[in-house]
Order: C-alpha cells, then sequence, then structure tokens
C-alpha cells in the first residue's frame, strides 16, 4: 500500500460565512481587520461598553440578519430587541434607551414587515425600553435577504454590579441559568425544514430581571456572559482567555434538552457551540454560589439554572476543560466557524 | 432517541472501564474503524482510560477524509461552472482539494449548496430546471441507500438537471487491505455500527476466519465503545475470532436487505482510491450503465485536472492508523482545523479533528 499526504494549498483572502460566527475566525478578523483599524483600546471585548466620561452607563450594538425571519419560540424583530437587552444586561445594566436601524430588501411583504415590528415593538414594551430612535433604508432587489435589523441600546449600570469577562478568578463557581441548544437547533431546523420545529422553540427571552435579581451579590458576581454565536464554548473560552484562567465545567451537569441532543446528534452538532439567545453563565464566589442559584430560579427565566463548574487554580490558564462522562478531562476548544453537519 | 440517557451512563460507564482493567491481561491493539467512533472516543477521553499499555488505533472509517483529491478538484471545477448549482454535505466544504476548497469558492460567487439529504438535491433540480443540480455523492455503506434512492427518485421524474459526482467507498475492502499490510499492528476491530445497519455483518465472517482477528460490531455512544472494547479483548484474551454484534438495537446480521436492494440497482463496485492511501481494487461503488445519464463526472468534462498532494503531512499514516495526529510535526502549528494541511484535520470525523478538538497536544519530548 503507497501512503501519500495531502497537502493543499489554502487561500482565503475574501470573507468567508464563517467569519461571522462568532468563533476563532470571527476573532482572527477583529483581531487583524477590525479593531487595529479603529484604534481601540487594549482589553477584553465585552459584551457592552462602558460609555467613556459617564461611568454608569453603557452601550451596545448589534446587527440581526437571522433567517428564516419568523421561527418558533421568536422571530427577528423580537430577537433585536432581546439580544441588545441581554449585551446590556451582561455588563450588569438595566435597559434605558433602545434604537432600531432596518434595512429592507425591495420586495418584502408589508404583512411580513409590520408582523416583524409589532414584535419587535412588543418585545421592547414587555422589557420596559423605550425604543427614542431610528432610522429605515431601502434597498433593491438582491441587495440585501429580506430584512436586517440592527439595535443599539444604553443602559444604566446597576450600582453594585461591575461583571466583567476579565474579572473570573480561582474558586469561582460557573452557574448556567437554563438549558443550552435551543436557539441554533430552532431556527436550523427550521431553516432546513429538518422537522425538529414541533419538539422545540428559540429560548430567546430578555435576561434584564434575572440580571437586576442578582444584585444583592453585587460584589460577588464577577462574570456574565450571555453565550449567543458560538455558544457555552465560545463564551466559557472568551471568559477564560481574558481572565487567564482555566474553567472547568461537568458534562453531565449541562442541560441539553432532549429534542437538542437528538437534532445535534442527526446534525453532528455539538450543542456546546449552538447559539443561545435565553440563557447566561455566571461566575460568582463559591460562598455566594447558593444564594445566586437561588435568586435565579425564583424566576420564570432562571427557573432551570445549574452549577456546572468552576475555575480551577491549574495550568494550563486561558483553557476550559470539561470532565466527561466517563471520568476523562478534555479540553474544549474555541469553536472554529459554521458548523458543518457529520456526514455519516 | 429514548437510547440516548442509557448510553451515557457516568456509572455504567465506569463500571465497563473496571471490567476492562479486570480482564485485559496484555496490551491489546484495537482499531475502531469508523470516524463517527473516533469522535466519540476521543472527545469522552475513552482512549485515555484504558488500561495500560492498550491502544486504539484510529481507522480510515471517515469518508470525507479519503475522498481521493481528484474528486475534490472535479467538484469545484465543476461548482465553478455557470449555471450549477453543486451540493453536498456541510463536511465536504472543507476539504481542502489542490488549490481551494468549496467555501472559499462559495464565497466567490459559486452557487455551492449545504443539503442534509440527497433527496433535497433531487428537489432543487425539480424547482430549478434551467440549473444544473450536482450532488457530491460521499461516504461508505451508510450513506449509499439514500443517494441511490435519490436517483431512482431523480430518474422517476424524469429530471435531465440532476447529477452526482459519486466517491462512494467500501468498508471491508479497506480492512483487509490493512490487514494484508506486514506492518500492521491492529488485533482487532470495532466495525462500523451504521455501516453495519445497512449492509448486516455476514460480509465480515469470512474476514475473521481468514485474519483470525475479531470483529465487534459496534455503535457510538460512549457505553456502546466501551462495551464494544470489553467483547473485543474478552475474545482476544480466550484466543477466539468471531464476528459479535454490540449494536444489536440498530443491526442485524443479513442488515437492511431493501437498502441492499436500492444500492445494487443503481451502483455497482468498482476500483477507488482513497486519499492518502492509493487505489483499493473493489472498494468503491459507482453508477452502473443504466443509470449513467446522472454522472455528473461523465456530464460535465472538466478536464485538465492536476491534483498535487504534496509531501508535508502524514495523512496517510494516520488513515491507516500506523500513526497518531501528534506525530506529525505540523500538527497543532502549520495544520489545525483553521488552516487543514489534510483532510483528517477538516471533517468533525477526521482523527486529527477530533485530537485536536479535544485539546490534545505534540509531546514536546
Amino acid at each position: 500500500m503507497t501512503i501519500e499526504c495531502p497537502t493543499p494549498r489554502h487561500e482565503d483572502e475574501v470573507v468567508l460565512l464563517g467569519h461571522g460566527a462568532g468563533g476563532r475566525l470571527t476573532a482572527e478578523l477583529l483581531d487583524r481587520l477590525i479593531l487595529p483599524s479603529l484604534n481601540g483600546e487594549p482589553g477584553p471585548l465585552e459584551d457592552a461598553a462602558l460609555l467613556p466620561g459617564y461611568r454608569e452607563l453603557v452601550i451596545s450594538t448589534d446587527s440581526f440578519v437571522v433567517s428564516p425571519l419568523f421561527f418558533p419560540g421568536g422571530d427577528i424583530g423580537s430577537l433585536a430587541v432581546h439580544g441588545t437587552v441581554n449585551d446590556l444586561a451582561m455588563r450588569g445594566a438595566w435597559p434605558i434607551a433602545l434604537s432600531v436601524s432596518l434595512i429592507v430588501e425591495e420586495g418584502l411583504a408589508l404583512a411580513e414587515l409590520r408582523a416583524v415590528m409589532e414584535s419587535l415593538g412588543k418585545a421592547a414594551q414587555e422589557a420596559g425600553v423605550p425604543v427614542v430612535t431610528g432610522d429605515t433604508k431601502v434597498v433593491g432587489r438582491g441587495a440585501a435577504d429580506r430584512l436586517f435589523v440592527n439595535t443599539t441600546g444604553v443602559g444604566q449600570r446597576h450600582g453594585s454590579l461591575h461583571p466583567s469577562a476579565a474579572l473570573a478568578r480561582p474558586g469561582d463557581a460557573v452557574l448556567l441559568s437554563g438549558p443550552i441548544g435551543l436557539h441554533g437547533t430552532t431556527v436550523l431546523s427550521t431553516r432546513e425544514g429538518l422537522g425538529f420545529e414541533g419538539d422545540i422553540a428559540s429560548d430567546s427571552r430578555p435576561l434584564h430581571r434575572l440580571v437586576r435579581a442578582l444584585t444583592p451579590y453585587g460584589p460577588d458576581v464577577h462574570v456574565l456572559r450571555d453565550p449567543t454565536r458560538g455558544g457555552l464554548a465560545a463564551a466559557l473560552n472568551e471568559i477564560a482567555r481574558d481572565s487567564a484562567v482555566t474553567v472547568e465545567i461537568e458534562e453531565s451537569a449541562v442541560p441539553v434538552p432532549e429534542a437538542v441532543a437528538a437534532a445535534c446528534d442527526l446534525l453532528g452538532l455539538d450543542p456546546l457551540i449552538v447559539a443561545n439567545e435565553g440563557c447566561l453563565v455566571a461566575f460568582v464566589t463559591a460562598d455566594a454560589a447558593d444564594d445566586v442559584l437561588a435568586a435565579m430560579r425564583s424566576l420564570p427565566e432562571g427557573a432551570q439554572a445549574v452549577r456546572i463548574g468552576e475555575v480551577a487554580a491549574r495550568e494550563p490558564r486561558g483553557r476550559v476543560v470539561l470532565r466527561t462522562l466517563v471520568g476523562a478531562r478534555r479540553i474544549v476548544e474555541m469553536p472554529l466557524g459554521e458548523q458543518l453537519p457529520r456526514i455519516c | 432517541m429514548k437510547y440516548l440517557d442509557e448510553y451515557r451512563d457516568p456509572v455504567l460507564a465506569r463500571r465497563l472501564l473496571d471490567e476492562l482493567r479486570r480482564t485485559a491481561t496484555r496490551p491489546w491493539r484495537i482499531m475502531e474503524v469508523c470516524g463517527g467512533q473516533t469522535h466519540t472516543l476521543v472527545r469522552q477521553g475513552i482512549d485515555e482510560l484504558l488500561p495500560a499499555g492498550m491502544r486504539m488505533i484510529h481507522g480510515p472509517g471517515c469518508p470525507v477524509c479519503v475522498t481521493p483529491l481528484e474528486t475534490l478538484d472535479r467538484a469545484m471545477a465543476v461548482a465553478a461552472r455557470p449555471g450549477v448549482i453543486l451540493t453536498s454535505f456541510g463536511d465536504m466544504l472543507r476539504v481542502p482539494g489542490t488549490a481551494t476548497d468549496l467555501l472559499s469558492l462559495r464565497a466567490r460567487g459559486a452557487d455551492v449548496r449545504v443539503v442534509y439529504a440527497p433527496m433535497d438535491a433531487v428537489r432543487l433540480a425539480a424547482e430549478h430546471p434551467e440549473r444544473d443540480v450536482v450532488f457530491l455523492a460521499v461516504g461508505f455503506e451508510t450513506t449509499a441507500p439514500a443517494n441511490a434512492t435519490a436517483v431512482l427518485h431523480a430518474a422517476r421524474l424524469g429530471l435531465t438537471n440532476f447529477s452526482m459526482l459519486v466517491s462512494h467507498v467500501l468498508v471491508p475492502p479497506a480492512m483487509t487491505a490493512l490487514l494484508d499490510d506486514p506492518d500492521c499492528e491492529v488485533q482487532a476491530f470495532l466495525a462500523a455500527g451504521h455501516v453495519c445497519a445497512v449492509m448486516g455483518w455476514r460480509e465480515y465472517e469470512p474476514i475473521a476466519a481468514r485474519y483470525r482477528v475479531p470483529i465487534v460490531v459496534t455503535g457510538f455512544e460512549p457505553l456502546d465503545l466501551l462495551e464494544g472494547i470489553l467483547l473485543a479483548v474478552r475474545q482476544l484474551e480466550s484466543g477466539r475470532c468471531e464476528v459479535e454484534n454490540q449494536y444489536a438495537r440498530a443491526v442485524r446480521r443479513a442488515g437492511n436487505t431493501e437498502a441492499q436492494d436500492a444500492v445494487r440497482e443503481v451502483f455497482r463496485v468498482t476500483d477507488r482510491a482513497w486519499r492518502g492511501i492509493g487505489k483499493l481494487p473493489g472498494s468503491g461503488l459507482e453508477l452502473t450503465e443504466e443509470y449513467a445519464r446522472f454522472d455528473a463526472a461523465r456530464r460535465f468534462d472538466v478536464g485538465g485536472l492536476s491534483p498535487v498532494e504534496d509531501p508535508e503531512c502524514i495523512a496517510g499514516s494516520i488513515l491507516t492508523g500506523a500513526r497518531l495526529p501528534t506525530d506529525c510535526p505540523a500538527y497543532g502549528t502549520r495544520c489545525t482545523p483553521r488552516h487543514p494541511l489534510g483532510a483528517p484535520m477538516v471533517s468533525s470525523e477526521g482523527t486529527c479533528a477530533a485530537f485536536h478538538a479535544a485539546g490534545r497536544v505534540r509531546s514536546t519530548s
């Protein structure tokens, strides 16, 4: 038998879809191209930024390009509100104002646009945040896919809560407010007509009230992060990197709904890297962990909160370690880019 | 999916591991044929919990990894044609060809689409009579029935704009090729449960007898793997060499005869080159003459293909289990999932990707 070695040349001087998937490719694009152009200050990339000169105000912006526009458990309108409200909340802030900017493709049915906007308005009202400014642009057919929405939010920080991705400390408990994988598998299943839509729905919801419930434990709450694109694996890797710690989680403790596990099995996806839109991870001191869990569980959006691991004082720093079902340890890598299903 | 939890039970897993440690008296070498099994073994760290000296050899059972470079280059040449919609399963899109990959090609404007079943490609062809829809059909015996059914369906619909680029491979010829290699260290096999769900295990019985090697048809969950390894070790310890079925919930001895009939109707056995291994006689499937009109390789004369394999990566040795990813000087440095040098680093079922995803690093000694 002859052994030959395939070594191709690579070319990727153009933007790939994976550059927007929230994993390692996104980080590369930011580090090598986007941030250097903006002369940004070095430091952790947070869900929301402190507004220069205003210690208690934070700002966050996010664009929503989800396809399809409507999916079980939500739509692009409500998602645009929840996404930005949650980004503000992850810095310990209460949303005080939103802007909404629309890019609409020529030909979109007005009925669909109306349905999205009504959902967006309702979501903002339910979150208690006014939409104070906005913009609408229409582009020619083919120049955008139906509808893109950008929301920018300004939030006021709760006095005692100053979480940051760089504040995880050895000994911290890692808490997760609810099951993972629902949003990503629901959207994928709906888009591709895979038939799981009847069993699962997106977890899209606002988390600012859940965060407010943590204010009594302010100094004990070190990190808050909602694991959206790139899922739990990306969120934990970012925290481990920005805090220079090792995060250890217990595979059997991570709640994966059965329908999500089934869909992921069929598609060859790892639930750890599937996007969520309605849960958060919290790194809190070990002493406060039980109280914080109880506070989370007192609200519907935290009813299934669990402890999934802790921050270890061991090498390698900056890594996430999973204790597997059979008792071995493996490193959870930062996801690369687009998730690609297995073929057999 | 009611089986998921019971095949992922940590307590049962530890019991099986203890039993394995009590049973194994020698450093046996067992090959898991299938990439899905490799993935579970490495992801769960099962291979690191085995009794001292015992080793799993990761086999060539990742159809993405063994798809010949020429097929990939051909797929890309076809995808670059105007009017073509090239479809495939997601894994194939990142596999490096000679100069590029399908994802990069898509970013440059080619119409390359991920489908989840070959029937989706047939549906696309029916919806777009003005376009040529090509399905890149790779995989072992597992995916062949669905691909055969898609061809039969396209024939029934009378579609003239649907074709397949077929690169199916068969497991038993690869096993015998490995066993014929004088350097082969494999003492027992875990056969791929999904392949056997289609084919059954009758064709493995002569292999077990002729080469005196135990073969255990095994599933993909952590407990499946542990039980399959335990059954193989029990056979080795007692000097038996039989085909055993650990995956009884999915596999019968005769397999799925309806699926086999569909495959036989549409495909015939042919010689096939395996990337990194070379040509293996009778190890692939191609469309029969009756369905040749659906053969994209005949329909699109792309010509001028000159696939170039560079001698840096050791994918061939990885695919035959002769070496581990961590033996490769490029592993984790010049070769990563971000910039794969070889296919085993691309597919989620590739051994190198499985090692990398589990954070395995090269020893610096």
